[in-house]
């Protein structure tokens, strides 16, 4: 294709890129940030927004989807995040370090870096962090995802958000939950960067559930997970939005270490949970888990590649999705063997249960494998609730919605269960009874 | 298991660049002037003295092709092909018009003969009749040769002929049919077919009628820089039963040749189509030097109710495959079955598989796919099973499975699963692994060599697609996978 | 028939020292039993005796009828006549029973410039052999050890071995996972196979097999090392005062 040819922009891409150059004076970073930006921009003005005509968004047009593109949501007044706060349904009473970023920043005043600090765990501003010499090294991409269109669009934008280091061999004491609150409409894009240090280790739970307006959320988290180290991360997108809500998690895994992570998407609209977890030191294990539930007309869309490039690394995929009125849920996941990535054990598996006639679920669950001592397996159902099960169930003389209630619940469990984090179960199973109350 | 024992000797015997069918038949050709145009279809229209609808239905396809592009999608990789360069038609001189047996050039029968093809039509004698017979359409570079037992099929009503027959007989049929299940701009090699195929077969089974034997056709392409475009069209009215069996081979040649067929299958009304492939043409040398380009469109459309289609392929040859037999469920209760070995050994690529597209009520497919890679070749499976809005209880089952031998190969899996139909039930299973170390170390101990025990368990690991075959073709199946594997363990 | 001689051996990928100087001498038509508690190197001498490529000889040497042992492939030293009756059978998914042991049998008789074995004349020995083993012609049918219970997968052993007619057996816990009546049915099969010229090497942690299967002499295997030897007896005293003394022993 030729390098000069552009595509002809939709309204929410014109919008775009006239943000970009109203932004662009303002937006934090040193030079080679700049140039990054420049670069990503230069990027989305050619390829647009990623659509259907793109692989990896076949099932989920963001170019249709965003009709318009806010301008970036303006700095929030503190009083406002304290009202956001109060009415924030997260975690509960779960024990938990808080760091805030409000209207795409990092806000100290209302986070716990004190009590983090004697925790072992450092904090700083994402966009502070951008301006220095090196700045540049903190909006790498990982090369599993090539020239993703979100990442193209983070880049371009990020406001702000936090650098989080963990010491080495510090296991920090409680969960740290990142809440991202929108006090005002506009877009929010942020990144943070966590670093858990080698031998570290951590829970983290990201909050995705206020009220986040018209504009764009585009978050992306990169984890780097050192040898030895452990991180558990609990993403909940949830509430109301009419934008979509894009995330992206970017893991790079050390040797001998455990990654662990649930995105959970219980929210209306268009949400899409991607992943590029990249194995870079032998012996790690990844977990990978996905929830998502959608009805009307939202789509849930969890993608994910995860790239065994070392020999002598596990990783489990499992995902689950429940589907109502006409909502489309997406699977796309992808297990990556790179040559002499020998005793690799990858398996995948995807299970999708429609309640209504118009929902939709598509599953794409891929094996790309470049070594041969390998065992790698995955799976895929979709289908409706049991019949005879339910059947069963009501001749017990439970009533049909409390039946139903039960086998949907026994079907997300699964997976939730399996991410075996005691605490948060019991929150995100509390969720997804909410859901299911919503239709009855 | 009868074939290993005969597979190790074969294998044995022969060296591990050495494909059985390389041989160049040495025969006088006529071939046409060199490069796509109109004129190069006007010309081949022309010799096959077609009607006028026919060439323009050509030249409508050639207009359409030079606005494509060539897809990019597929796992494979190989040079620009220069449409330009290559001729469109090639025949055997002495072919002029069908011929009956006795009348086909003794050049021809030989080169069959060796290719262990039965082109003879056994007579009945004495009220025995000779089991397992089989009616042949031998397709030579651009022409068809013969159609063995064409008039005992008539009597039974089943038209079996080359489509250029086909389209002087036949008008109507084929007016009716053709592109009814691939259109003409379905895809890139389908639209270049369109534009100039040469030749292939054409079946006609009428309601009621069950097929009284094995209908297959022969492809072989003999000239150089020469693209083979076979077109098969296969009907099977209300109740009719047809299975049919292709193969295909080519000399050893160090230029790539180009091969872009289309298969056209109808099932109407409780009809019943078994179409099985057994592909082996040239995959090019051990240095990947030469080979068949394999594009292929062939689909099936279950168009009755309680129809059913059933593809089952082996492929074991050609340097590139592109090929994704499908079926469109359409009609109520029809059934779509997809069962394939792919074989790939040395550079070879293949891109293949399935896709099950249920349209009506109560319709179900089943998909058994098993990739062996070995050396440094690529194998891919890509396949799309979609239930529509109305399919309503569609039901689908899909079982894939790799198996890797050495180290420098890879294999893909890459399903695409749709459902908007929630009482539609779909399945997926795939595993990628290698000949375990245990079993190997079992059958060691058991005495056998490490060749004859990875004949053994890949054929076990084959079974159940080589069990969909016609009997005579299954042993065949299993030595040429056997075959196509040498070279590839120690 | 069989000498090992100063037997080390480890695991290759730890490096693991499992077996460290055993030596053993079986003569044509004896039956050695060799008992040991769990993790003291009994299936390793089986798995080194069939040639697995897991472990790593470091010392001493294993005469095979004189000829050296260690020197030959798994499946040469099946078709000079060693012969290992798994502990855990391996599955063959696809390839019949039937089919695996006509291609072993085949592969064997080549090996020895022996002809092929005609149809027939393979079905009728497989035929009577399965028969005494109480193994039907549908088991035959199925795919090697797929499916099959755990008394199956040690018939389907047994039988593979009296076709076979080896000249060594090895057989690793067969009595594992077997009930009464299985355990009396693969005995049976075993003992028909003693004969003057043949040598088999019986390895069990339980004495009860021994009951059925009667050994001329019982070793006891601890931390890889023989530390006594004696005749029947020595098997019915271990089931009595179990293995606690020898594993001091051997400390």
């Amino acid at each position: 294709m030729n390098a000069n040819t552009t595509i002809t922009h939709t309204q929410g891409e014109t919008q775009l890129m006239a943000r970009f150059e109203t932004v662009r004076e303002e937006l934090a970073g040193s030079v080679s940030v700049d140039a990054l930006r420049s670069a990503a921009a230069a990027q989305l003005r050619q390829a647009g927004l990623p659509h259907r005509r793109v692989e990896e968004y076949k099932y989920s047009d963001l170019r249709a989807f965003m009709k318009s593109a806010a301008p970036l949501a303006t700095p929030s007044a503190a009083p406002d995040i304290e009202a956001a706060l109060s009415a924030l349904d997260s975690y509960g009473d779960l024990e938990r370090h808080r760091i805030v970023i409000a209207n795409g920043s990092y806000r100290a005043e209302f986070s716990d870096a004190a009590a983090l600090a004697e925790d072992g765990v450092t904090v700083a501003d994402f966009s502070a962090a951008l301006t220095a010499d090196d700045g540049a090294q903190l909006l790498a991409t990982p090369r599993t995802a090539g020239q993703d269109g979100l990442l193209a669009l983070n880049t371009a934008f990020v406001q702000g958000g936090v650098v989080v280091d963990v010491r080495a061999g510090t296991t920090v004491s409680k969960p740290i939950e990142i809440v991202h609150v929108a006090t005002s409409e506009g877009a929010q894009v942020t990144r943070c960067r966590i670093a858990v240090g080698e031998g570290a280790g951590l829970r983290l739970l990201e909050t995705f559930t206020g009220d986040m307006g018209s504009g764009e959320l585009n978050a992306v988290f990169d984890y780097a997970v050192g040898d030895r180290a452990k991180l558990a991360s609990t993403r909940l997108i949830a509430g109301a939005a009419a934008g979509p809500r894009l995330l992206t998690t970017i893991a790079t895994i050390g040797a001998d270490a455990e990654f662990k992570s649930l995105g959970f998407i219980a929210g209306p609209g268009f949400a899409r949970n991607q992943q590029f977890v990249n194995f870079t030191g032998e012996h790690s294990d990844a977990k990978i888990y996905g929830v998502s539930m959608a009805r009307g007309t939202s789509l849930a869309d969890q993608t994910l590649i995860v790239d065994h490039a070392v020999p002598h690394c596990n990783s489990r995929e499992y995902f689950k999705t429940v589907l109502d009125d006409s909502a489309r849920g997406v699977y796309q996941g992808r297990i990556n063997v790179a040559p002499h990535a020998q005793k690799t054990d990858g398996e995948m598996m995807t299970q999708a249960l429609l309640l209504s006639e118009e929902a939709e679920m598509a599953n794409k669950p891929e094996l790309e494998i470049f070594a041969d001592d390998v065992v790698c397996a995955h799976g895929a159902t979709s289908g409706q609730i049991d019949e005879e099960l339910l059947f069963y169930l009501r001749a017990r003389g439970i009533p049909e919605d409390e039946a139903q209630t039960l086998l949907i619940m026994a079907f997300l469990s699964e997976a939730i269960e399996e991410f075996d984090e005691e605490d948060v179960t019991e929150v995100l199973e509390a969720r997804v009874r909410d859901w299911l109350a919503v239709k009855n | 298991m009868p074939a290993v024992q005969e597979t190790i000797d074969q294998v044995k015997a022969i060296d591990v660049d050495q494909y059985k069918y390389g041989f160049v038949t040495e025969i006088e050709s006529e071939k046409g002037a060199k490069g796509l145009s109109e004129e190069t279809v006007r010309f081949l229209s022309a010799k096959k003295d077609e009607p006028e609808w026919m060439t323009e239905w050509r030249l409508d396809a050639l207009r359409r092709f030079k606005t494509m592009l060539e897809p990019s999608w597929a796992r494979v990789s190989y040079p620009d092909i220069d449409f330009d360069e290559l001729y469109y038609w090639a025949a055997p001189k002495s072919v002029e018009g069908p011929k009956s047996l006795d009348e086909v050039d003794p050049e021809l029968l030989a080169t069959y003969e060796k290719l262990g093809i039965p082109l003879a039509e056994q007579e009945i004698l004495a009220g025995v009749e000779p089991k397992n017979r089989v009616a042949v359409d031998a397709v030579f570079d651009s022409v068809s040769v013969v159609t063995t037992f064409k008039e005992e099929l008539k009597k039974a009503g089943v038209i079996f002929c080359s489509i250029s027959e086909a389209v002087r007989e036949y008008p109507d049929l084929v007016k009716k049919y053709l592109g009814s299940v691939v259109p003409v701009t379905d895809n890139f090699y389908a639209t270049l077919n369109s534009a100039v195929f040469s030749d292939g077969s054409f079946v006609y089974v009428p309601e009621g009628v069950r097929c009284p034997m094995e209908l297959s056709t022969y492809f072989r392409i003999n000239e150089q820089n020469t693209g083979q475009f076979e077109r098969t069209l296969i009907i099977a009215e209300k109740g009719s039963y047809v299975s049919y069996l292709e193969g295909c081979t080519a000399p050893q040649r160090d230029e790539n040749q180009l091969h872009a067929a289309v298969v056209e299958l109808v099932a109407l009304d409780d009809a019943e189509i078994k179409y099985s492939t057994v592909q082996n043409w040239y995959p090019g040398d051990k240095d990947g030097k030469g080979g068949i380009y394999n594009f292929v469109t062939k689909r099936g459309d279950c168009r009755g109710r309680n129809s059913k289609i059933s593809w089952t392929q082996v492929e074991t040859g050609s340097a590139i495959t592109w090929k994704y037999p499908s079926c469109i469920l359409r009609g109520d209760n029809s059934r779509g079955e997809f069962y394939s070995i792919a074989v790939s050994n040395g550079h070879q690529q293949v891109d293949s598989g399935t896709k099950m597209i249920h349209l009506g009520k109560n319709t179900s497919s089943r998909i058994i796919s098993k990739g062996i890679s070995a050396g440094v070749s690529q194998n891919t499976y890509r396949g799309l099973v979609s239930a529509h809005r109305k399919a309503s209880n569609a039901r689908n089952f899909t079982q894939c499975d790799s198996l890797l031998i050495g180290q420098d190969c890879g294999a893909h899996t890459v399903p695409y699963i749709e459902s908007k139909n929630a009482s539609a039930v779909f399945e997926h299973e795939a595993t990628t692994s290698k000949i375990s170390d245990d079993q190997m170390f079992y059958c060691l101990q058991r005495g056998l060599s490490e060749e004859e025990a990875v004949a053994l368990i890949v054929n076990g690991f084959v079974k159940d697609v080589i069990q969909q075959l016609p009997m005579e073709f299954a042993v065949e199946a299993q030595k040429l996978i056997s075959i196509s594997l040498e070279g590839s363990v120690g | 028939m069989l000498e090992i001689k100063n037997l080390h051996a480890r695991i290759a990928e730890d490096e693991a020292e499992i077996l460290r100087g055993i030596d053993l001498t079986v003569n044509p038509g004896e039956v050695h039993a060799v008992m040991g508690p769990n993790g003291s190197g009994k299936s390793t001498l089986s798995y080194i005796l069939a040639g697995k490529e897991d472990y790593e000889i470091t010392e001493g040497e294993i005469l095979f009828n004189g000829e050296n042992m260690l020197d030959m492939e798994p499946d040469e030293r099946a078709a000079a006549g060693m012969f290992l009756a798994f502990q855990y059978p391996i599955e063959i998914p696809g390839v019949a029973t039937m089919e695996f042991l006509k291609t072993a049998l085949n592969a064997q008789r080549k090996a020895r410039g022996e002809d092929p074995l005609s149809i027939p004349d393979f079905m009728k020995t497989v035929k009577a052999k399965a028969a005494d083993l109480n193994i039907s012609m549908d088991m035959l049918k199925r795919p090697l050890n797929v499916g099959f219970s755990g008394g199956e997968k040690k018939r389907s052993e047994i039988l593979q071995m009296s076709l076979l007619e080896p000249k060594l057996c090895v057989l690793d816990e067969t009595d594992s996972g077997l009930d009464i009546d299985a355990l009396r049915i693969v005995s049976e099969g075993v003992n028909k196979l003693r004969s003057p010229e043949r040598a088999m090497v019986v390895i069990t942690h339980y004495q009860r097999l021994l009951d059925h299967i009667v050994p001329d002499v019982v070793h006891v295997l601890s931390r890889g090392k023989i530390v006594k030897t004696g005749d029947k007896a020595l098997a019915l005293e271990l089931e009595k005062n179990g293995y606690a003394d020898y594993v001091d022993a051997a400390a």
